[in-house]
């Protein structure tokens, strides 16, 4: 094989085999540095969540909301309720499109044994109907992030001390409407990804940042596997940086072990605080949480489709949004850290603040980063079982981009397609 | 001439960018895609399918800034077999944000030099029409949705006449 497709970014791996054994796997960004951290050096702090935000595209607004949090921590601001809430369904928002797009036109080919998405048949009622749910339910999230947050990509309302737009009745209105309408197509999905055929199992441990409350991705502690609690400012006790020579991204193990972030993760930690209208709707699917099924990460990311519209519906149907003015406050000397759930995994941003307003430094910890050693580990045990199952090294390839796209890594935080090296 | 009743070949390519626009055409086919199931011929869309052909494209999108000879030798060879080159975004189209380094102060880029050189990238960040020829630009970080439309209509209307509908912008 030459080319891993249908994830974000641009992606090689090398796996080495000898005697049967696979000896060694390099998964590897190939994608070039742009430098942001550099960047970020002597940039006003006003600059930076814009700045940050062009790391990633479908992640951006993730970024913004990692990037706003450090910039008001390190300036001591408390946001207002009602910014806490449009941030929640800027989110929302996001979490809906950006986990539907990996859903539908990434993952779903392989269940239905199609290259692309849109070579479903749409002569058939059943995946006619898939075709429809999928472009309906990005939509609707699309809409949702556009009416909070301005952009679905690259957001412009959110800011430092608040928003600079506030969403109107009219808007509001359709949001609701379109998000309930895509409510069936988010239970046809969740069933799709229960019913899947592929299965990975491996001992793992997790992390990922829970809310004391609802289930959310912007506030809380984070949380591992092993049951420990950290505030959002020890991130770095949780983090040990591995270098690898051969990629341009940094990778990340805990107490010496590698660890999954990501909806798996966040389900397994906190299924107890969905939304109760999603429990109520999905017992027999949570049931199957916690899960060490690596596949079952897609499933856990149609549970948080669910879970975000049911949200989404809940704050905009039961609460009116005024306009705000932004709090302000006066540069200092300050370290300032922000910590969110992307729709992949934990992302983690600090930044050094000075006195007069500009950054010194800065450090930004993508979701990717962090499964690498997750996902070398699994390529190379995947390849010894397909050996072992006697399968042509030829097909191998195809079975390697399925467990890849399982983890929804993203590249441009970290590629576009994978090529596979053989040694 | 052609028959004109082929669908219009085109190839997505992401170079040194966010993706950003990427994603955006993603969303733009919520609305279009029954539309463009029946014009376009995806032939070299990674984001959408794994089997990419790189034969000859109608339409070849360029996202993302060149920094790497490699990624010079792509965009030549894209541009050879393609009609039609368009810039796609403001990385390919002025070469910023992905080409922030270009502006670095010495101490920036003495800090970041030994990553230069350990990944062979180029020693500035180009725009797409600093290596080739392009035909229609669609700025915009990310691409701005009204021109990118305008422009496939106008691309639609120049390949396949008998599709043409007057320009949308929305």
């Amino acid at each position: 094989m030459e080319h891993i497709t249908k994830i974000e970014g641009d992606a090689s791996i090398a796996v080495k085999v000898e005697n049967d054994k696979v000896t060694d796997v390099k998964f590897q960004t190939v994608e070039y540095k742009r430098f942001f951290t550099e960047a970020m050096k002597g940039k006003a702090l006003m600059a930076i969540p814009a700045h940050l935000a062009r790391i990633c595209g479908t992640c951006s607004n993730a970024h913004i909301m990692a990037a706003i949090e450090a910039c008001e921590d390190a300036l001591d601001i408390t946001p207002s309720e009602q910014t806490d809430v449009l941030r929640a369904l800027t989110m929302h928002g996001l979490t809906v499109r950006d986990h539907a797009l990996h859903l539908y036109l990434f993952s779903l080919p392989d269940v239905y044994g199609k290259d692309a998405f849109l070579d479903l048949d749409e002569n058939i009622p059943e995946e006619h109907q898939i075709l429809h749910d999928g472009f309906e339910i990005k939509a609707a999230g699309n809409f949702l992030a556009t009416l909070v947050a301005g952009r679905s990509v690259h957001a412009q309302y959110p800011t430092i001390g608040g928003f600079l737009h506030f969403p109107d009745k009219a808007g509001i209105d359709e949001a609701v409407a379109k998000l309930a309408a895509v409510r069936p197509a988010a239970l046809r999905l969740i069933k799709i990804f229960q019913d899947q055929p592929f299965h990975f199992d491996r001992k793992m441990h997790f992390q990922a940042l829970i809310p004391d409350g609802n289930f959310g991705y912007i506030k809380g502690s984070i949380r591992t596997s092993r049951g420990e609690v950290f505030p959002e400012k020890e991130y770095r006790n949780l983090l040990e940086h591995v270098v690898l020579p051969y990629s341009q991204a940094s990778a990340y193990q805990y107490k010496g072990e590698s660890y999954f972030v990501g909806s798996l993760a966040r389900l397994n930690i906190a299924k107890d605080k969905l939304h109760p209208k999603t429990k109520e709707s999905i017992p027999d699917t949570l049931a199957l949480f916690p899960s060490t099924d690596v596949f079952h990460n897609n499933l856990a990311q149609a549970v948080e489709i669910l879970h975000s519209i049911d949200e989404a519906i809940e704050l905009l149907t039961t609460r009116t949004f005024v306009h705000e003015p932004l709090i302000k406050k006066p540069a200092r000397d300050a370290v300032g850290i922000g910590v969110v759930e992307a729709p992949r995994g934990t992302l983690y941003h600090k930044i050094v603040l000075s006195a007069d307003g500009t950054i010194k430094e800065g450090e930004v910890i993508v979701p990717t980063g962090q499964n690498q050693i997750n996902i070398e580990q699994d390529v190379g045990k995947l390849v010894e079982n397909l050996i072992a199952g006697g399968m042509e090294k030829e097909k191998m390839p195809m079975e390697m981009e399925k467990l890849i796209r399982a983890y929804d890594p993203c590249m441009s935080c970290a590629a576009h397609f994978l090529k596979v090296k053989w040694a | 001439m052609e028959p004109n009743n082929k669908k219009i070949a085109i190839g997505w390519f992401s170079f040194s960018c966010c993706e950003d626009s990427t994603i955006v055409f993603t969303e733009l086919m919520n609305d279009h895609w029954q539309e463009w199931k029946h014009i376009f011929d995806f032939r070299h869309v990674k984001v959408l399918k794994t089997h990419n052909i790189m034969d000859a494209f109608d339409i070849a999108f360029i996202e993302g800034a060149i920094a790497s000879p490699e990624h010079v030798e792509k965009l030549k060879h894209i541009r050879s077999i393609s009609k039609k080159l368009v810039a796609i975004g403001a990385c390919a189209v002025t070469g910023g944000p992905s080409a922030q380094r270009n502006n670095f102060n010495d101490e920036q880029k003495a800090n970041i030099a030994f990553l230069v050189e350990r990944f062979g990238a180029l020693p500035e960040v180009l725009k797409v029409s600093d290596v080739v020829t392009v035909d229609a630009s669609v700025p915009g970080c990310p691409m701005n949705t009204d021109i990118f439309l305008k422009a496939v209509t106008a691309l639609i209307a120049e390949f396949r006449p008998d599709l043409a509908t007057p320009p949308v912008s929305n």
